[in-house]
């Protein structure tokens, strides 16, 4: 700490430069925290998935619908343990602009599916409520929140794609229960009967769009997986079953290697942070080989003057990056962006804890070069040259 | 007779530069007495300073021997040359090289930094060296709130706040007018008389060279003549 002093001082020295500096560190930082948040949104589907569960889709392809009565044969596969349905509805609140089409709009079995994903998590009186009520909906906090429901509220939705019998395209449904889940999981969901929406769609009755299965052991993935499609085989709706991680990644891969992307987009912004910052302490470093030569007259070593050189770079960094992942944790935290297409949004810890290392890494590599200058330098040329 | 503190015996001294061999320093021998003020004269490129650093274990010599008080310096290794420099040497420099982001105390107390002495007691010694050389009302201020004078007394108070064997001294009154000079002549001469501190000072000022005990004199790296 006695050394303080002397460190604050040099970064000081060129406020505007150091600012700048400072600035592009922070604005590197944010976007690290922000690309993080960005990667998980597309792989935390991938990341959580369950592993004992399978789902079964339609061979062509997932918008292809699945006759309902494959469920018991599903479930009388050995292995076997649990099986339940969802279909996609499509459906816009109030109107396009609001986002609703991109939170996952689900007919579903209300038992079956609590079951499937224990994960979700709702109270006993709001999970009874909303089993009793058939045009009930189970909301995931995020949209319930974002759209400003409460338990009681009716919400009409204006079905891009189903029809009611009265060809009228309003469904409306009563918010029974609201739904939370820890880190990772999806809190965006609209989920309501599939009993209800069945009976009451113009068309397509008997039919959903694809099947989850819970099975006993993850070993047995692939035995089950080819026992589910077997049956089906040869019929006008042949199946393809996959484990929930393969179906994640498919999506995922439909998009591209988001991941790699957002790598080299990092990888080209910290060497570019690198530069700069390495760039801003040789300068300060050339512009004081006057007073590091006084330092070392006055007895400072050469180690205590790569310490303070490095100490310096490290400073920088630390501030910068500090004030960065702050603003980059409190600007993911004020959740997705997108208005609902990343309903998985956050900045991981592993990812924290890497940034923090970048931050000492950055403080290290760039003050590397001019330390080590600046521990070479010989007093009298340093002197003769002022 | 005093006892001798800092003694050259046939220093030289040899620069390269552009493929040339420049003899800064031809075997000199000189002896600067234990309290004594020594003042150092010479044209330029006599190779006054180049022996002020050889003596204050700043620079190493190409051949000879100095020794301070018990100590061979030019035989001392690098790490232990900044240590014996730290605690036996104070420099005091024509361009007083303050460290312009820090205020008068702070530059006074760097030497201090490096010792194991805790904060209430540097800033003692600190007030001490700042009150010796008359400025306890401007530890406060920049160097660039301070005048030349001043500023010249805040690079004595930094040479003497370790209470170092030897004041090594190039050029401090080269960068001031008369008045300002002659202030910190004063304080140098004070410091020689009152505090018993031995102060070799290099200078191409007469006048300022009267305060000396002693004058020698350098030319192309030999001595050539030296006055009482």
């Amino acid at each position: 700490m006695k050394f303080w002093p002397l460190l604050w001082s040099s970064l000081r020295r060129r406020k505007a430069r150091t600012t700048f500096t400072l600035l592009s560190i922070v604005v590197a930082f944010v976007l690290f925290s922000y690309l993080a948040a960005v990667r998980v949104a597309f792989s935390a589907g991938v990341d959580v998935a369950g592993a004992d569960r399978l789902f079964t889709t339609h061979k062509t392809s997932i918008i292809q619908p699945l006759p309902s009565s494959y469920q018991d044969q599903i479930a009388r596969v050995p292995g076997v343990v649990l099986v339940t349905h969802a279909s996609w509805f499509g459906g816009i609140y109030q109107d396009a602009n609001k986002g609703f089409q991109g939170v996952f709009q689900g007919p579903v079995d209300p038992v079956g599916y609590l079951k499937m994903y224990p994960e979700f998590k709702v109270s006993d009186d709001q999970r009874k409520a909303w089993m009793e009520d058939r045009e009930g909906v189970l909301v995931g906090e995020t949209t319930a929140k974002r759209y400003g429901w409460k338990i009681g509220d009716r919400v009409p939705i204006n079905g891009t794609f189903w029809r009611k019998k009265d060809r009228s395209t309003i469904w409306e449904f009563n918010i029974r229960g609201i739904y939370t889940g820890g880190k990772g999981v999806d809190t965006t969901q609209f989920l309501f009967h599939y009993d209800y929406f069945d009976e009451a769609r113009e068309l397509g009755q008997g039919i959903v769009g694809w099947y989850m299965v819970r099975i006993d052991d993850p070993k047995n993935t692939t035995a089950i997986s080819k026992a589910i499609d077997a049956i089906f085989e040869n019929s006008p709706a042949e199946t393809k079953t996959v484990t929930e991680k393969a179906l994640a990644q498919g999506f995922a891969d439909q998009i591209g290697d988001i991941g790699a992307i957002i790598q080299w987009i990092l990888a080209a912004v910290f060497f570019t942070l690198l530069l700069v910052t390495g760039n801003t302490i040789a300068q300060s470093v050339r512009e004081r080989t006057n007073e590091l030569a006084v330092l070392k007259t006055v007895g400072f070593s050469d180690a205590t003057t790569l310490g303070l050189v490095l100490a310096e770079s490290g400073l920088l960094a630390i501030l910068g990056g500090g004030i960065g992942l702050g603003l980059g944790v409190m600007a993911v935290g004020a959740g997705d962006p997108t208005g609902g297409f990343l309903p998985i949004f956050y900045f991981p810890t592993k990812d924290l804890v890497l940034g923090v290392a970048l931050v000492f890494l950055l403080g290290i590599v760039a003050g590397l070069l001019p330390a080590v200058q600046a521990m070479r330098l010989r007093i009298v040329d340093a002197l003769r040259r002022a | 007779m005093a006892e001798t503190l800092v003694r050259v015996r046939d220093v030289r001294k040899t620069f390269f530069r552009g493929g040339e061999r420049i003899e800064v320093l031809q075997g000199l021998d000189v002896d600067v007495a234990q309290g004594e003020f020594l003042a150092l004269m010479g044209p330029s490129g006599s190779g006054k300073s180049t022996l002020l650093n050889l003596i204050g274990g700043l620079d190493r010599p190409t051949g000879g021997s100095i020794r301070v008080g018990d100590v061979e310096v030019s035989s001392l290794s690098g790490g232990k040359l900044t240590a014996w420099r730290a605690r036996h040497v104070g420099f005091v420099f024509q361009m007083y090289n303050l460290l312009p982001g820090l205020t008068a105390e702070r530059n006074v107390e760097l030497p201090l930094l490096l010792t194991s002495l805790s904060r209430a007691r540097r800033r003692q010694q600190v007030a001490t060296a700042l009150s010796l050389v008359g400025l306890t009302d401007r530890a406060r201020h920049y160097p660039r709130q301070l005048s030349g004078g001043q500023e010249q007394r805040v690079g004595i108070a930094r040479a003497i706040v370790t209470d170092p064997t030897l004041l090594l001294c190039d050029e401090p009154t080269g960068d001031l007018d008369r008045k300002s000079g002659d202030e910190v002549l004063e304080l140098l001469q004070a410091l020689h008389r009152d505090q018993g501190k031995t102060v070799i000072m290099v200078t191409h000022d007469p006048h300022a060279a009267e305060r000396a005990d002693r004058i020698v004199h350098l030319d192309k790296g030999v001595l050539v003549g030296a006055a009482a």
